[in-house]
């Protein structure tokens, strides 16, 4: 099935180089983890591959190309468990993978790029939203795909603004990703003119997420936890931590719509979204992984998308010179969000639309109309270059 | 009543100016799940044909008698009887087709299945499937070459077109062009094939025998993003000079010298236009206009739009012929 159309190719063509030989291998590594986080609902839970489904996806759609340009690609999938040296764990992959994906929390992922400094591996960041990771925690030899927090709270707050729900409450929770997004949610309402007319912390004091009859005494909390609050227009979540957040629509003590960590979540794919082509990837995965699509995977099937573009356009497996072009200026990916996507030179973070999606719909996707941009529009979201404090090296 | 009477008077009015040989165009409208049938004496919708889901590609069959449209989502080609503008048969084309070509027999059909990197042979006699190629990722343009020899493929994640030769159905080409390949066109001598490129937003001019990209069209409207330019569908004069280009959500048809492949000019046109089709005595060309649902009506001679014509949800692909 994948040997013979490589036999006709070479035949037929009318060749530029001799008869193929073994097709060039281009090996990319992935780097994950093997703990999986617990979500609020059930239907959110991570499947264990969550990520590596992408990854694969597009080493099959790399594969397809890859028949016609005598490549062949092949994934190496690596999980740490907590207490593993992840820097061990990354150099042992280095010494076969020019490229890694890496899922990987920020501190993890600093330590895995220092410990690749010297090596010319190229990590492509498929699950840190972090912002310092693109700005004073910048490194030259990491490539974020995953967005930041500061463009998702940017592609939300455009929303809600375009929509005229300027006033806001922010709860946040008590964890240090939640304070992170929380962050990323007051600086968004600063910058398009929205206002938090009051804040809130939901400390997490423990306590388990699956409960028989839990449900009865979330009724009575929330409401309780949401009174007395000033005119709003609609609850901001920031619950990275998946302690609160869902509970919260349909359960304020006013009829207020939810957005941020649960209700409109702002999110880089959706298994709903279909527009821009995006149906024929969400068919291609389901039928692959026998489940329904995430960011995450969407982030990894990027990434290693963009390895597979970088050497179909340079028709090379060479990773100077595939890393090189995915650095230069004629690098750019298409990835079912209708726009082409392209990397901040300044500190190497894929620009992309967000989706904003309630878990059933894709209700919108931002950059809104009317959020110009002297570059791209893209850039309305996020860190902008005259902001960054990144110093590539 | 008052504004029917309106209406009519300027139709009459505009049948006096342009007296232009009654053709029929059939627009595909892939949210409605209809095909819009226009008259193109009158400019005015005739009939609504309810088809499959999602109805895409579509085209008149060689002999003018029938209309197939590719329903997408119910992985098939409907085929509709242009007499009676009922849909009389369907045929095989593998799961989820969107575009489609003939051979100049009108026996042969080559369909683009986007879910599954294959293009189906139909024979359209026996109405059976008489075979797959193997392409690339998300096949979509489909065209073949005017001496019937080559088959052309685009793959929209591949990034490429590939030439197949339709004697052997096998693979003789590929060339990479930049991203996203939606449609494929011969210029009418075979001298250059041109593919648009939605997301890389070019048109690459393809030599035909060396199998390279020789050079390529680039779009710049002022006080308009260049992301917003998103070239689909492709329109040829058969003289070679001229060529329509439809720049999706740009909003603008292109009108570019064939020869020197430079950009003459940019028509507004309705939203996200995505395909086009030529009346056959080449006096108009009509193209879709998604997002508007409608249909823009371009005078080739004076390369103005003159008309628009609102038709079903989602507008996606057209054909015209003599009726």
């Amino acid at each position: 099935m994948f040997r013979w159309p490589i036999g006709i190719i070479a035949l037929s063509l009318i060749a530029t180089r001799a008869l193929a030989a073994d097709p060039v291998e281009i090996r990319i590594g992935y780097l994950g983890q093997a703990a999986v986080k617990s979500s609020l609902s059930l239907v959110d839970q991570p499947a264990e591959n969550n990520g590596i489904a992408g990854a694969r996806l597009a080493i099959e759609d790399n594969n397809t190309t890859g028949k016609f340009l005598n490549q062949r690609f092949v994934l190496d999938e690596v999980k740490v468990k907590n207490g593993d040296d992840v820097a061990k764990a990354a150099t042992d992959l280095a010494a076969r993978d020019s490229f890694i994906i890496t899922d990987l929390p920020a501190d993890a992922l600093l330590k895995v790029s220092d410990a690749l400094r010297d090596r010319g591996t190229v990590l492509l960041n498929a699950g840190a939203i972090d912002d310092r990771l693109r700005e004073q925690d910048c490194r030259a030899n990491v490539i974020h795909v995953a967005p930041t927090r500061t463009m998702l709270a940017d592609a939300l707050a455009q929303y809600l603004v375009w929509k005229q729900w300027k006033r806001w409450v922010l709860v946040s929770g008590s964890h240090d990703a939640d304070k992170l997004y929380a962050d990323a949610l007051r600086r968004a309402a600063t910058r398009f003119g929205a206002k938090i007319v009051q804040e809130k912390t939901f400390e997490d004091t423990g306590g388990a997420r699956r409960t028989d009859s839990g449900v009865t005494l979330i009724q009575r909390q929330m409401p309780v936890f949401t009174q007395q609050l000033p005119a709003y227009d609609v609850l901001v979540a920031a619950d990275e931590s998946e302690v609160f957040a869902d509970y919260l629509p349909y359960r304020t003590w006013d009829a207020r719509p939810v957005a941020g960590s649960a209700g409109l979540v702002p999110t880089s794919w959706d298994a709903a979204h279909d527009q821009w082509g995006a149906i024929q990837i969400q068919n291609r995965f389901v039928k692959l992984n026998q489940r329904r699509m995430t960011a995450l995977d969407m982030q990894a099937w990027t990434a290693a998308r963009m390895i597979g573009e970088a050497t179909s356009r340079t028709n090379s497996g060479d990773a100077a010179k595939v890393i090189g072009f995915l650095k230069g200026p004629d690098f750019s990916i298409a990835a079912f969000k209708g726009t082409r996507l392209t990397l901040r030179d300044w500190n190497l973070q894929l620009r992309q639309p967000i989706l904003l999606a309630d878990g059933r719909m894709v209700v919108s996707v931002s950059p809104q109309e009317g959020f110009l941009h002297q570059v791209s529009e893209l850039d309305t979201l996020g860190v902008d270059r005259p902001e960054t404090k990144c110093k590539l090296q | 009543m008052w504004r029917q009477s309106l209406l009519t008077g300027m139709v009459a009015w505009l049948a006096a100016a342009a007296p232009a040989s009654a053709y029929v165009a059939y627009v595909s409208n892939e949210k409605g799940n209809t095909v819009s049938v226009i008259d193109t004496n009158s400019w005015t919708v005739t009939k609504t044909i309810k088809v499959g889901q999602r109805p895409r590609g579509i085209e008149f069959s060689r002999d003018g008698k029938f209309v197939m449209v590719a329903v997408g989502d119910d992985d098939t080609i409907q085929v509709i009887d242009t007499k009676t503008n009922e849909i009389v048969d369907s045929l095989p084309s593998g799961p989820d087709p969107e575009l489609f070509t003939q051979d100049a027999a009108g026996k042969t059909m080559y369909v683009a299945n986007e879910n599954d990197n294959t293009v189906t042979v139909i024979d359209l006699e026996k109405r059976a499937r008489i075979g797959d190629i193997q392409v690339g990722v998300e096949p979509e343009g489909m065209t073949i070459s005017p001496d019937g020899k080559i088959l052309i493929n685009t793959s929209e994640t591949t990034n490429m077109a590939h030439f197949i030769d339709t004697a052997t159905r096998q693979i003789v080409a590929n060339v990479l062009v930049d991203s996203r390949p939606r449609f494929a066109q011969f210029k009418h001598d075979s001298s250059e094939l041109w593919v648009s490129s939605e997301i890389g937003g070019t048109v690459s001019i393809v030599d035909p025998v060396k199998h390279e990209v020789t050079g390529k069209i680039t779009f710049d409207i002022p006080g308009l993003r260049k992301e917003a330019i998103q070239p689909v569908g492709i329109g040829m004069t058969k003289d070679g000079k001229t060529a329509f280009i439809a720049l999706g959500p740009a909003n603008r048809v292109a009108v570019v010298d064939a020869v020197s492949h430079k950009v003459i000019k940019y028509l507004l046109v309705g939203q996200r236009v995505w395909h086009m089709d030529f009346t056959p005595d080449e006096k108009f060309l009509l193209v879709t206009n998604g997002v508007s649902n409608d249909v823009s009506v371009i005078d080739v001679a004076s390369q103005k739009v003159i008309k628009t014509i609102q038709v079903g949800e989602l507008p996606w692909g057209i054909t015209i012929a003599q009726p």
